[in-house]
Order: structure tokens, then sequence, then C-alpha cells
């Protein structure tokens, strides 16, 4: 079977996870990605690539940043931007995702950027979409369940190649909650596709998926061991519910082991980058000394988040 | 490999610049679409008297066949290094066509600020407009079959040549 995500001709479709996704097509948005980065510093931050089009921003769980990050990609590309907040809105008076869907496309939309705590929901509405006869409509995944956030996962690839160049000689370690992280998973698959030397996961056993080493990576539950020789050290939000069950003990504790400090990144290599997806917890996954410190590269992340994502809708709505 | 259909690109480039020398504003700014116009431009700035700042242009993000062609490969990032506001701009290009890539170039340099005058200047001008467009500067005038592309390379060497290409090959003009 085709990927669901490219078309006949083998171009981009939808972008809905990074897992299967050829180097090729990566390369491209990447690429793509590099002159869009300096129209944020013109005095017309606009081209007229999607002028005409209409971009739904259709949010099921709350993201302000994600959402925000989009619209500002979406209307930089010229495009009508329209945010919808399901959670509060329709599927509380009983609506179902597809009738949604249906309503939006009666109002002529080009495109839906979805996030959705269900993993899969992007995937079903881009399959709705073709059986529909509806397939010249882009779907964009902005994180669905605990499945991807490939978006996310581009831009982490974006920042590391800008700082890094070539991925086939570094070392990217992911740290923390990997088992809940969709950020993670999009990552990781983007990290192995595009033959990364080594790519580790660092965390609690309760904290890593099962299997975890099938994706390609080497595991480490010694945080210490694990930085060692690093290129690029990844943290990851620790989220608070997961404190509440038994997976771990306490904030506190997890800082002590799992917490990014200046003394542990100094086990990395000294050029080594720190990244983060945000929002952060200062104290929790890492130190501020280290968030503010010269190693970390979290503001730029955002700054090229949103000419990752203007490469990928202006790649999408001329495919 | 040389067409001998085509003019000598070293030569016709010398001709464009003496038809510039004298014209253009000694401060003006010479701006080179994407690939090939941005060689040019490195070219002219050294062979015109006056100080000549350089900028290059990637048309791609402006080009009125996106919905058609959808989003090119391979982009370069437009950089305009200079205070466009109030500017005289030699916008350069290697071929004139259909006048549609310096539509989209005039387009995108108004997103930079409002310069004092935009001229065009072109290596080979082959006809066959579909805009009002022309050129003010022009190394040479030539007739190409429609199915034919005519394409500026640069060599390891640093000088210039022209091919033809069949259509839709190259990026085109």
């Amino acid at each position: 079977m085709r990927n669901p995500q490219l078309n006949a001709d083998g171009q981009l479709q939808h972008l809905l996870t990074l897992e299967g996704l050829p180097p090729e097509v990566i390369g491209r948005i990447l690429d793509t990605a590099v002159p869009f980065v300096s129209i944020a510093e013109r005095d017309v931050k606009k081209v007229p690539l999607l002028r005409g089009k209409t971009v739904f921003n259709l949010f099921f769980e709350n993201s302000t940043r994600t959402r925000t990050t989009f619209e500002i990609a979406a209307k930089r590309l010229s495009a009508d931007v329209i945010n919808l907040n399901i959670g509060v809105s329709s599927t509380t008076k009983g609506e179902t995702l597809l009738d949604t869907i249906d309503n939006l496309v009666a109002m002529n939309a080009d495109m839906f950027i979805v996030r959705h705590g269900q993993s899969g929901a992007p995937h079903l509405i881009a399959q709705h979409l073709s059986a529909a006869n509806r397939a010249h409509i882009h779907v964009v995944n902005a994180g669905d369940g605990r499945h991807g956030h490939p978006t996310q996962g581009l831009l982490d690839l974006f920042t590391i190649r800008h700082y890094k160049r070539d991925f086939r000689e570094l070392t990217v370690a992911i740290v923390g909650d990997v088992l809940h992280s969709r950020v993670a998973r999009s990552l990781i698959h983007g990290l192995t596709t595009l033959g990364t030397a080594e790519v580790r996961v660092i965390g609690p056993q309760t904290l890593l998926p099962t299997a975890v080493e099938s994706m390609g990576v080497r595991v480490f539950h010694d945080m210490r061991e694990g930085l060692a020789g690093c290129d690029v050290v990844v943290m990851l939000r620790l989220q608070n519910e997961r404190m509440k069950g038994s997976l771990l003990p306490s904030a506190g504790e997890f800082f002590k082991h799992y917490g990014l400090t200046v003394e542990k990144l100094k086990l990395a290599k000294p050029d080594a980058i720190v990244m983060h997806p945000g929002p952060m917890n200062r104290g929790v996954e890492i130190d501020s000394a280290v968030a503010d410190g010269r190693h970390s590269v979290i503001l730029p992340q955002v700054t090229f988040g949103i000419a990752v994502r203007m490469a990928v809708m202006s790649i999408l709505a001329g495919n | 490999m040389t067409d001998a259909a085509l003019p000598d690109a070293e030569v016709t480039l010398g001709l464009l610049a003496d038809k510039m020398r004298g014209a253009v504003a000694f401060d003006a700014k010479l701006v080179g679409i994407h690939s090939g116009g941005a060689w040019l431009a490195e070219r002219l700035a050294q062979m015109l008297p006056g100080e000549h700042p350089l900028g290059s242009i990637d048309v791609s993000f402006y080009r009125d066949d996106y919905a058609q062609k959808g989003l090119r490969a391979k982009l370069a990032t437009t950089t305009l290094p200079f205070e466009v506001e109030g500017s005289h701009i030699i916008l350069v290009d290697d071929v004139l066509y259909t006048g549609r890539s310096v539509r989209a170039a005039i387009n995108e340099i108004f997103d930079y600020g409002r310069p004092q005058s935009i001229e065009l200047a072109v290596l080979i001008d082959r006809g066959g407009r579909e805009l009002p467009i022309e050129a003010k500067y022009v190394g040479a005038r030539l007739a190409v079959a429609r199915d034919l592309s005519i394409a500026l390379q640069r060599r390891p060497d640093g000088n210039l040549e022209l091919s033809l290409e069949p259509a839709g090959s190259a990026a085109g003009a």
C-alpha cells in the first residue's frame, strides 16, 4: 500500500508522521525552510504563496504555543487562518469529528492543521477526505495522542542541522519522559531516517516505552553515562500529571536523577547544544542556568519552528 | 559545450557592460535573479565604475505558476543587504522571455521597501513577452524556438557560458 502521506507521484500530500517518510522528503522540507527563516527580518513579513487559501487550525486539545506558531506561519504565507478550539465547542454538542470536517469542507477549507488527544485522528481525517474525493485538501498533524508531532520533529531536525550540519557524525541524547512524548517519537524517527550516528534515550524504566530499542536507539538509565560525548541533548517536558501516578516518586527526585544541570552537561561535548520543545519546567527537567546558558538553543528552536511550518504548508499546498 | 547558434556569454557580458557604463547611477544596487542573474550582477559590479552593492533574489515565493507547478525543490535565500527604501536598483537577469520572473522580482523588492527606481538589465532578450516588461540594457537579442530554453552556466574558472536545453528541464526564464 502507498504511504498515505504521499500522492501518486510520490509528492507530499499530507504530513501525518515522520515514520516511513523517505529521507529525500524530509531533506526537502528542511532545505525549503532555510529561505523562509529570513522572511521574519523583512519590512513586510509575508510572501504571497497561500494567498486566497483558507487554513483551519483544528485544536481538539489545547496548545496555545503550537496553535500560535501555525497561525503565524500560515499568515506569513498570506493564508486566511481560522482557529477552532473544538474541545469546547461542537463536540460537546455531540457532533462527530468527521461531521465537523465535512462542515468545514463545505466552507471551502484548503488545509487542516489538526491537534487531537487521540492517536491517529489526523490520519482518519486524511482518509476521510480521500474517500470523499477531497484529496486536494491537505492535513497537517499538529500532535496526536502519544503518536507523533511531525512538525516539532522537523524543527528539531532543522535546529540540529543548523548548528551541527552532518547527522551521520552526531550523537544525540533524548532525556526524560519518552513514554508519553510524541515529540520524542517523531524526533527518533527523523534522526534514524537521516542516518544519525547514534541516538540515545535516557530515562527511568517507567518512563521509557517497552522495546524502545527496536526504534534504533541506545537506552541509558544513568544520565551521566548517557550524556558522555553527546553533540546534542534534547530535554523533554515532564508533564505534571505523570507525577500523580506510580511512575515517579516526586519532581525533586526526578530532577536529582534526570534534570539537566551545568555540572552534568559538562559530560557532553564542549560545544554541545541543548534543546527543549517547551514549555519548560525549570527545576524539574532542566536547571535555569542551562536553559538560559550558552549551550541552549531553545529560543532559536521557536524561530525555526515558524520557518519549518511555512515550508511544510507551502510544499503541501503546491502539490 | 557551447552551442553554435548562441553568442559567447563573456563577449555578450562585455557588450552589456558597455551599454550600462555611464548610464547607471554610481551608487545603483545590482540585484541578480537567482542563479544566472546573480552571477552576472557580481561580474557587472566589477566592470562598472562606482560602488555597486550586490543583492540576489530567488523569486520562487512570488511566482505566478505556484498553483500549477508547486514549489521548486532547490531554493536560494533572497538577500538584499542594503536599504531598499529610496535606492536605485538595477535588476539583472540572464534571459528575458515571458517577463514573469521580472514581475515576481519587482513584487518581492517592494516587500523590502519602496525603491526610488528599478531598471532592468539582461544578457539575452529572446522575445516572447507575456507581460508589459522591457529591459533598459540588453547584451544581445536572439530568436529561439519555443521548445528550447537558454541556460547560463558558471564554469569552475568563473567564466560564464550559454547553452540550449529542452524547455522545462531547467528553472527557465
